[in-house]
């Protein structure tokens, strides 16, 4: 069933104009330079480990509540894309709940993560405490900063479907889509490097 | 699933002058915007280094007017040895960033390349849009230092920690200048990222019909590689940038160590690797250069075979040869570091690539003298221009040859042998692929030509001018002139000053030549003879619209293209060429 | 135009390689063991370079003289063996030169880097700051004692913050301001930075090397003739940067050792 959604989905973009399958490109273009600005701060982390003042992080267990909400929010999405994808137009108005269940999902995990931070900042682990400290921070608040365009786009995009007033372009709630499931494979990657290596 | 129906167009037609001129969705003025940006810097960054070469000519003469307009780092006009390493920051970062990221890519990439594969616009044109406006927020950052009572940063270009990273105890310049410099690149990170998005975008997804890959011309695929470096080299800069700026405001130590001891002060940091920085920075850095050069060997090469009135000996060559260069610029970058305390045996594993590099621009250096061989060849300004860029590149390509050998390179590193290396390929070379697209498109963009004879002089006296300048640096080098000195007080130097002041002024009259360029820019904007919709009577789609083109470039109307753009000398065409957008047949060879 | 392109190219050309051919501008006189190898690999590319520069351009100079302002009515040909000859051409030249050069440049490079220092090579470390290079022999004992930033007072000349007091291997350190080194004996070069990078280079000696702060980096060099030389700093590091330098002593064996006695006495 779910084969066949896609390659209905497929098949009908290919034949768009090439606009939606630009927005398409430029999702996974942009995905590919955050993978890589990650990547650069993942090397920065290695080549510090050389140096002798690393002290391991006790990660506080919320972080793997706020993992659980993120990770669930990819659920919901997808969720939300079969939803909207079953028919030959999109059905928004179906996807709403599930939209929501993700937005209100994503935000439990930044209000997590902020609740992490202030934990801690209670041990006085702060930003230029240690190695280990600057790096965690640096990692979770650029996660964050790049997990709030992605919820940019989904309140907007279930401010256009509530609002009656036309509808959103299914390539641009595709792509929303596929950010987000990235910034959520992004996270899994981040607390691996963090739990192993901070 | 049908995607709600897309409105034929893009974007409105631009109304009202804010629009129109200002915050344009039309890559055409976007494109215009950048290139007046970079025109702006270049403009810019040839004052500073004539202060430069003033001053190291003339150390103890007074600069009229400096002296009331950097009242410290140039008191009474007389340039202080850190006002001198701010000009050389300014103008390395001015020209790098703003002038050859700028004009041969931004500026001539964003107004053609969807022309050239017959698209209305850009993929994303308020993204577009957002991308000018970050570069010039960057550009007005970066300015700012020049007001600010500490001076600009005194770092170079590079921005080397931890001179970089501990703040102003390490001297002038290196507070909130190094702050400003550090906040101004990374804004400009920002502005490419947005613009390579779109470049990308745009070349896979919104060709016209009949448009393969393969038959997009040389400079669209220059401009689509170099976006594709751009998007991961500015990926890596955007970070190190930060990194910085933690470093510097925030307490963190990424790149500072523990117990250094700066004017007296024990700075409190540890753990931090200097090297990193390096690492970073080049890691970026290296792809940059040829970030700056690809669009132009695209540009020379688009221009080359319109003037030569035949095609390459074969453009899919010299394609794969960009892309190869691509592809190893990303292996390289410990060329940079090969004595700086990095492993000695990485040294080795970089200096392999970083020689096999010659082997693709051999191949495009000898493809274009291959296929000039036989032409037809159009003297115009654009196609000199061209020519000259081929002669820059062979030079400064050559000299490239020595600085990649590691055993070479203890000595050489840090010469003004690797300052002329850079000088002819970027500083030369690039500018004059943005000249020759000047001379080239100028018509197409304005609707008017340019004055033929003032190009031609602004060419003799540009290309005479820029060897007397820069060819000395190399002789300079082998003798171990060192480089970033405000003065020149070793004893080895005397006999050397005589060529100093040759550069010095070379470089004072090819400068002023420059002016001549100027005139004819903007004499040629109001009163140059209206252009013909081909002048040069090339193949490619930007030549089958109206000079200038009509926002959405061609008039509502899908274009379709029947072969490649290089089908100039064709046997029983009518006239020596076939346009890309006409069925007319073709005959091969 | 064309011609007049082609003409002023070949001078151009011409001016460019007299000063090499002519030899010009030279490097000074190697004094080093290991300098001779760096002098011939610079040598062969320069007339490697030198052979493809010339080349390249008058090439360029004669196609355009050739192919331009042509007859009306003119054809259009191509170069035989087109772009296969190029790519084949391509990797030939550049293939032989690389392998060539890479190759055989290794084994200067693995001369200054991968030979470890000789057991009994004189130690001597040089410390960079803004903006001088001072430098400390260690003395009888034959250790360095330990820096401590904290004690770096150089109004009161200890520059390396030694700590006598507490750290017996101080007591006998030398420090100079200037590098005197016995001629003919291998000198082992322990570098430290005091505050930012920093780079230590003698022509001729054919010796570059950054310092970096907080790495614990070293050379090894044998000077083979006695003069006075200059080491220059060449890595920004300032507005002093241009006028960081020192003078390296290059002395008879048995000067050196008065000189040293005569240090010694001093501290």
């Amino acid at each position: 069933m779910a084969s066949t959604v896609y390659q209905h989905v497929a098949s009908s973009v290919t034949e768009r104009t090439g606009h939606a399958q630009a927005t398409r490109s430029g999702v996974w273009v942009g995905i590919f330079a955050i993978t890589m600005s990650f990547a650069a701060f993942t090397s920065a982390l290695m080549v510090r480990q050389g140096s002798g003042d690393w002290q391991h992080i006790m990660l506080p267990p919320i972080i793997y509540l706020n993992t659980a909400a993120l990770l669930l929010s990819s659920i919901t999405l997808e969720r939300a894309r079969r939803r909207a994808a079953r028919g030959s137009t999109p059905q928004f108005r179906d996807a709403l709940p599930w939209v929501a269940a993700t937005l209100a999902l994503g935000l439990i995990f930044v209000a997590g993560q902020y609740l992490v931070w202030r934990q801690l900042a209670g041990r006085g682990l702060y930003l230029a405490t240690n190695s280990n400290s600057s790096f965690f921070y640096v990692f979770t608040v650029m996660h964050v900063l790049h997990l709030l365009g992605g919820i940019a786009v989904l309140t907007y995009l279930i401010a256009k479907i509530a609002s009656r007033k036309g509808t959103p372009r299914w390539s641009l709630f595709e792509g929303a889509a596929i950010y987000w499931h990235f910034m959520g494979i992004l996270w899994f990657y981040l607390l691996v490097v963090i739990a192993t290596r901070l | 699933m049908e995607e709600a129906v897309q409105p034929a167009h893009v974007h409105a037609p631009p109304e009202g002058f804010i629009s129109k001129y200002v915050f344009s969705l039309d890559h055409k003025m976007i494109g215009k915007q950048y290139y007046g940006l970079a025109l702006v810097s270049v403009f810019m960054g040839m004052v500073l280094s004539w202060l430069m070469r003033f001053h190291l000519v003339w150390p103890d003469a007074k600069v009229p007017v400096l002296g009331s307009l950097a009242p410290t780092g140039a008191p009474g006009g007389l340039i202080t040895p850190e006002y001198y390493l701010s000009l050389l920051t300014m103008h390395g970062t001015l020209m790098v960033f703003f002038v050859l990221t700028n004009a041969p890519f931004a500026g001539f990439g964003n107004y053609f390349l969807p022309i050239q594969i017959g698209a209305e616009d850009m993929a994303f044109p308020r993204f577009n849009m957002m991308s000018f406006w970050t570069t010039f927020a960057g550009f007005l950052v970066l300015v700012l230092a020049f007001f600010i009572p500490d001076g600009p940063p005194t770092s170079g270009w590079t921005a080397y920690a931890p001179l970089s990273a501990v703040g102003k105890d390490a001297g002038p310049g290196l507070g909130w200048g190094q702050n400003l410099w550090a906040i101004s690149i990374a804004i400009f990170c920002v502005g490419q990222l947005l613009g390579s998005l779109n470049f990308i975008s745009t070349t896979l997804d919104l060709r016209a019909k009949g448009m393969t890959l393969m038959r997009m011309p040389i400079c669209t695929w220059a401009w689509f590689i170099t976006s594709c470096i751009g998007l991961l080299a500015f990926a890596v800069l955007l970070p190190a940038c930060l990194l910085l700026l933690l470093d510097r405001l925030a307490g963190t130590s990424f790149f500072i160590p523990s117990g250094l001891v700066v004017s007296d002060r024990l700075q409190n940091h540890a753990g931090g690797s200097p090297l990193l920085w390096q690492h970073l920075f080049w890691f970026f850095g290296h792809p940059e250069v040829y970030i700056a050069i690809l669009p132009a060997v695209g540009i020379v090469s688009h221009v080359l075979v319109t003037s030569m009135r035949k095609p390459l000996l074969s453009a899919k060559v010299l394609i794969y040869s960009m892309m190869s260069i691509g592809f190893l610029s990303w292996m390289v970058w410990g060329h940079h570091m090969f004595v700086s305390g990095m492993n000695p045996f990485s040294s080795l594993l970089f200096s392999f690539p970083t020689l096999t590099i010659t082997i693709p621009a051999t191949i495009i250096t000898l493809i274009w003298l291959g296929s000039l061989y036989g032409a037809n060849i159009q003297i115009t300004s654009a196609s000199l221009f061209a020519l000259g860029f081929v002669s820059m590149f062979v030079s400064g390509g050559v000299s490239g040859f020595f600085l990649a050998q590691p055993s070479i390179d203890i000595y050489l590193h840090a010469t003004y042998f690797v300052v002329g290396h850079f000088h002819m390929v970027m500083g030369v070379a690039a500018i004059f692929g943005i000249l020759s697209g000047t001379y080239f498109w100028f018509p197409k963009m304005s609707g008017r030509m340019m004055s033929e004879t003032l190009g031609k002089l602004h060419f003799w006296i540009t290309f005479v001018g820029t060897y007397c300048i820069f060819m000395p640096f190399h002789y300079l080098g082998l003798v171990g002139n060192v480089r970033r000195y405000s003065s020149f007080v070793d004893d080895f130097m005397a006999p050397l000053m005589p060529v100093h002041k040759f550069i010095s002024i070379a470089a004072f009259i090819t400068g002023a030549a420059q002016l001549i360029f100027l005139y004819n820019l903007i004499h040629s904007r109001f009163r140059g003879k209206v252009a013909p919709e081909n002048p040069w009577n090339g193949t490619s789609l930007e030549w089958s619209i109206p000079s200038p083109p009509p926002w959405n470039n061609f008039g509502g109307k899908h274009p379709v293209v029947f072969h490649d753009p290089y089908q100039y000398g064709v046997k029983g065409s009518k006239g020596d060429f076939v346009m890309q957008d006409s069925p007319e047949q073709i005959v091969s060879g | 135009m064309g011609k007049f392109f082609a003409i002023i190219l070949v001078v151009i050309t011409l001016a460019s390689a007299y000063p090499i051919v002519t030899h010009k501008f030279v490097q000074p006189e190697d004094i080093s063991t290991h300098g001779h190898a760096i002098d011939e690999q610079l040598a062969d590319t320069m007339a490697e370079g030198g052979f493809a520069f010339v080349g390249a351009q008058l090439l360029l100079a004669f196609f355009v003289w050739k192919f331009s302002s042509r007859k009306e009515g003119s054809k259009v040909t191509h170069l035989p063996g087109g772009a296969k000859l190029m790519v084949a051409t391509a990797f030939i030249l550049v293939g032989t030169e690389v392998l060539a050069l890479g190759v055989l440049g290794q084994k200067a490079w693995a001369d200054v880097y991968f030979t470890p220092p000789k057991p009994d090579a004189l130690q001597v470390q040089a410390q960079a700051g803004q903006f001088a290079f001072y430098f400390r022999y260690p003395g009888a004992d034959g250790k360095f004692a330990p820096i401590h930033p904290d004690k770096i007072d150089e109004g009161n000349q200890n520059y390396f913050g030694l700590d006598p007091a507490n750290d017996v291997e101080a007591r006998d350190d030398i420090v100079t301001a200037e590098m005197t080194i016995p001629v003919n004996r291998e000198i082992h070069l322990l570098m430290h930075s005091k505050d930012v990078g920093h780079s230590f280079y003698v022509r001729e000696l054919r010796i570059q090397q950054d310092f970096v702060p907080g790495l614990d980096l070293s050379l090894h060099f044998t000077a083979t003739k006695t003069g006075k030389y200059e080491i220059v700093c060449t890595q920004l590091c300032g507005l002093g940067h241009y006028n960081m330098k020192a003078y390296l002593n290059v002395l008879p064996q048995d000067e050196f050792e008065k000189w040293l006695k005569d240090r010694a006495a001093e501290q």
